[in-house]
């Protein structure tokens, strides 16, 4: 068995990741990928492998976060970095249109075409976060424009993750540590080659480009037991029963005063989020006040005059602000959204400054820990 | 691409983009209150903006940004469109400098509307409090065009001075058409010969069949608290009871986020709401 074919894979050898990013280039995409720049791992243009953190991998703790040098030349030695892709598919600056005031009337003028871009190296968290996020752009009751046309064309190459930062606990959210669905190609990387899964018929189109070879039930195993190893070692977990009730039932619980105490309202969680879509629209006028362009920029619950009405702001303190955060990730999400709005990703841990660990506060909420 | 007021309408798709409407008018209301009546420039001027009572528009002056108002005008459409709005904000302030001719953005309408579908047959009590008048200006217009389909028609609206009541010159003609009034205010002037108080107090002395009885409110949430409180002690079901709420609102269409209360997205699942749909974060403070 471990020598018969396996049907819908292929390998390769990894100087294809190579070829595979020039022809993407080729073919009109802007390839995105994980990189290194300001001693992270963080997502931006990729013009050739060499721009990968090839031989890189990250330490993760609550409020910690730094890179440290591999013993072998891995490509996707890693888990997430503070970027996720909705950088490309919700961008934090975005002009949605110009404006301009002639003698009698107003002229609109749209934004330029949205890119094409080509994701490499979506985690199954992220490819989570994705599928969240085209919930509240894509399914609700108004659709966002500008996040349809990125999402469309956008081409999605998946990575399974080999190792699981201290911050993980994709395993309570059932979203990883293996894609799960939502990509064109998945990847699995082992020392020599990466096995590939074709998730779609562009995925297909895009593997053809590539000198793939079949691969074999053998093949298969290894990514299986790569997956379970990093299940295992995932060391994080958060207890999702009982939502979204255990908030709405627990919100003038004492822990919400005591977390307030340590949050510094800094929005650090709410930028590093995946699925985070909050945003105001702000009006940037020229100097001389005859154009103005509307500029759609990330908002955060965090921000004091989120909740700005002409009364006062709804939450000036933190401990309403945290509250309105967590209950909305874990708990209004889903009646909202019908999924959790948190994908275990643990971004939010690591890059929170104070290292405040949600799954410790749902915890306490739950009444498991000493508030 | 450049489109004119002509080509934005056919960009519909895009619920962030404006239509360029027109100030026809602007009549002063209160100190630091007018309404503004507009008319689209597009080639849907002549016709009416179609609205329900208890929705709202975006306003967008270029250069400033956008404000959440509600639409104050009847929905029958023979007024224009019309917005009564306070000059409290950056936007709201910049509108106050307007003149008719000035053009502006409009988005819209936006929002779950008052339940007039509910309400014949019925006693219908309105409770408003300062500005939250406004919106339910479009039910008193509505109802008064066949008071015959509805039981007691009564409205109870505070203000916290008499030249602060807002449409008071429409007071006679609406209570001529079969409308019971009961203003109120915080501070009596010269010549005000009526109730002072808030709202609320006034609610017990509204004549009405409790269990036959819709009632909606829009106002200052505290004053909608004890409101409410009042016609959940005569009797009246509370899923007979229908509310306005205000939140910060940027998008209108249930993205940006900012005007959440719990599960609620306030501007597409509100801001009109049931009361029992609300009434656990309601009691919630800060929530």
């Amino acid at each position: 068995m471990s020598g018969g074919p396996a049907t819908g894979h292929a390998v390769i050898d990894k100087s294809e990741i190579e070829t595979l990013i020039q022809g993407l280039w080729k073919s009109g995409y802007t390839v995105v990928g994980p990189t290194i720049a300001q001693s992270a791992i963080v997502i931006d243009e990729i013009k050739s492998a060499a721009d990968l953190p090839i031989g890189w991998t990250d330490l993760q703790e609550g409020g910690s976060y730094r890179l440290k040098k591999r013993d072998d030349q891995a490509y996707f030695g890693y888990a997430v970095g503070p970027h996720s892709w909705k950088k490309y598919l919700f961008p934090a600056r975005l002009t949605l249109y110009t404006i301009k005031k002639n003698a009698a009337e107003l002229e609109i003028i749209a934004p330029d075409p949205a890119p094409r871009y080509a994701f490499l190296g979506v985690r199954g968290c992220d490819l989570r976060a994705i599928e969240v996020q085209d919930r509240t752009f894509l399914q609700g009751a108004y659709v966002d424009p500008h996040y349809k046309a990125r999402r469309e064309q956008a081409l999605v190459i998946a990575v399974n993750c080999a190792q699981a930062a201290s911050t993980c606990f994709c395993t309570s959210m059932g979203t990883g540590p293996r894609a799960r669905g939502g990509y064109d190609l998945a990847l699995t990387e082992f020392a020599d080659r990466f096995l590939v899964e074709v998730g779609s018929e562009r995925g297909q189109g895009v593997l053809a480009s590539l000198a793939s070879r079949p691969a074999v039930q053998a093949d298969l195993v290894l990514a299986d037991n790569q997956a379970r190893a990093t299940a295992e070692s995932m060391t994080r977990t958060l207890d999702v029963s009982d939502m979204p009730g255990l908030f709405y039932e627990n919100l003038d619980h004492p822990r919400w005063d005591q977390v307030a105490e340590r949050c510094l309202s800094c929005t650090n969680c709410t930028m590093v989020c995946p699925t985070c879509f909050c945003h105001s629209v702000d009006d940037v006028p020229d100097l001389a006040g005859e154009t103005s362009q509307r500029v759609r920029v990330w908002d955060s619950c965090f921000n004091p005059e989120f909740s700005h009405v002409a009364g006062g702001n709804t939450r000036p303190q933190i401990r309403e602000r945290y509250r309105q955060w967590l209950t909305h990730k874990l708990a209004s999400w889903v009646d909202q959204f019908g999924v959790s709005g948190c994908v275990g990703c643990g971004r939010c841990i690591t890059w929170c400054p104070v290292g405040i660990d949600l799954t410790e506060e749902t915890a306490a909420i739950r009444g498991r820990l000493e508030a | 691409m450049t489109a004119t007021a002509r080509e934005v309408s056919g960009a519909a798709g895009d619920p962030y983009l404006p239509r360029v409407f027109e100030v026809r008018s602007i009549e002063p209301q209160a100190p630091q209150v007018a309404t503004f009546t507009l008319a689209a420039t597009d080639s849907s001027r002549d016709l009416p903006f179609a609205f329900q009572p208890g929705q709202f528009n975006m306003i967008y002056l270029p250069g400033l940004g956008e404000v959440a108002i509600s639409i104050s005008g009847d929905p029958d459409g023979r007024e224009g469109l019309k917005h009564t709005i306070r000059f409290i904000g950056r936007v709201t302030e910049a509108l106050s400098r307007l003149e008719p001719g000035s053009l502006l953005g409009v988005r819209g309408p936006y929002g779950a509307p008052w339940p007039l579908d509910q309400a014949a047959g019925r006693d219908v009590l309105l409770v408003a409090g300062g500005l939250g008048m406004a919106p339910l200006r479009p039910v008193v217009k509505a109802l008064l065009h066949e008071p015959s389909r509805y039981g007691r028609l009564s409205l109870v609206y505070g203000g916290r001075q008499p030249i602060d009541l807002l449409f008071a010159a429409e007071f006679a003609g609406w209570r001529d058409q079969g409308l019971q009034l009961c203003p109120i205010v915080d501070r009596a002037g010269p010549g005000w010969r009526g109730e002072v108080g808030v709202a609320p107090a006034l609610v017990h002395q509204i004549k009405l069949e409790p269990a036959n009885t819709l009632v909606m409110t829009c106002g200052p949430e505290i004053m909608m608290h004890y409101t409410i409180a009042e016609v959940l002690a005569k009797g009246v079901p509370g899923q007979n009871i229908f509310l306005s709420l205000e939140r910060n609102m940027q998008c209108a269409v249930g993205l940006c986020g900012h005007c959440q209360l719990g599960p609620e997205f306030l501007c597409i699942d509100g801001p009109v709401f049931p009361y029992p749909r609300v009434a656990r974060y309601l009691g919630v403070a800060h929530f």
